[in-house]
């Protein structure tokens, strides 16, 4: 099964997220009242080593496993980018969850998180429903 | 035998510990890379809620008419990251509250008035009985709606934008993060105060 794979890497990253405390609310609103270095830290040092990782695979034209070359899609600029932000941004603070949190938290056992991801679900679904009438 | 079981529980007890951030930080960076190498995969994690959208009820919304099925290692992936809460938490999980700042303490106790601090969530504002409140409907039902439209609107959330696109110097990632912080500070700081 092709897809086995990613299955065994999402059950290291939930329990990274899990051990680590980010799927906490807690945490979250710790690190938006700015009294801990803690998620700080946390994503620095991911992105620090995201950076220096994918410089590495740019640099030495590094392939996949099955041979094929690396190709990483530019992102690309709208106005929903920073509304958009700003809207998961509120959610964020509110939920102390943002995607990846909340499924994780659905693993340990939250009742919460049942309704979260529902709710979160339905805002997709908004999102993809009204789009054309949105400012992009 | 016993000592190969007594290994294990050292091994157990060693992982039931918090885990600092810089043991975790590098890896959740190492998730980058490791996506890249065995499939060519960028990292991103609400893209899987317009996948279960298309899956489940397209509506005929053109937005949600694609094939979905192509990109199903991201459900697998999603799946996989549940699966982890479970292990994480019940498995491994440590039995003391997270220590959390005691400012933070401070701060809950006083202004939202928290007494509970065990869980990953705080239940004064989670249980499910709080859906018979306004308070419950905006943590739990706004909050979560507010989550999965943004994110989409936005073109992608934490894991995406912040940590996959800033890995890769994509200014555009850089303004959707700032937004995300702005967000949260101004829910946490002026938005708060008018909840409780």
């Amino acid at each position: 099964m092709k897809n086995f794979k990613y299955l065994v890497l999402g059950v290291l990253f939930g329990i990274i997220l899990t051990k680590s405390e980010v799927v906490s609310w807690f945490r979250i609103q710790e690190m938006f009242r700015f009294q801990s270095f803690h998620m700080y830290g946390i994503i620095g040092s991911a992105i620090a080593v995201g950076l220096v990782s994918i410089q590495f695979i740019k640099r030495t034209h590094l392939r996949t496993f099955n041979g094929e070359p690396i190709a990483i899609a530019d992102k690309k600029f709208n106005h929903g980018v920073w509304i958009g932000g700003l809207i998961f941004g509120l959610g964020w603070a509110l939920t102390g969850a943002c995607p990846g949190p909340m499924f994780a938290q659905l693993g340990s056992g939250s009742n919460a998180a049942v309704v979260l991801i529902l709710a979160a679900l339905a805002g997709t679904w908004t999102y993809s429903a009204l789009r054309e009438k949105l400012p992009h | 035998m016993p000592g190969v079981f007594l290994n294990l529980n050292l091994v157990l007890d060693f992982l039931r510990q918090p885990w600092p951030w810089y043991v975790a930080g590098p890896l959740i960076g190492l998730t980058v890379p490791a996506l890249l190498l065995i499939g060519n995969k960028a990292l991103g994690i609400s893209s899987s809620l317009r996948h279960m959208c298309a899956a489940c009820l397209p509506a005929g919304i053109p937005f949600l008419r694609y094939n979905w099925r192509a990109e199903s290692w991201n459900l697998f992936f999603v799946l996989g990251i549940t699966i982890g809460g479970f292990l994480g938490y019940r498995v491994l999980g440590h039995p003391a509250a997270i220590a959390i700042s005691a400012a933070t303490v401070h701060d809950l106790k006083t202004q939202l008035h928290l007494t509970d601090f065990t869980g990953l969530l705080p239940r004064e504002l989670f249980a499910l009985d709080n859906l018979g409140s306004w308070r419950g409907w905006v943590f739990l039902v706004l909050g979560g709606f507010l989550v999965g439209f943004g994110t989409r609107y936005a073109g992608g959330c934490t894991s995406g934008h912040a940590i996959s696109g800033l890995s890769n110097l994509q200014w555009v990632s850089l303004v959707a993060v700032i937004g995300f912080f702005v967000g949260g500070l101004v829910m946490t700081w002026l938005v708060y105060p008018l909840l409780f």
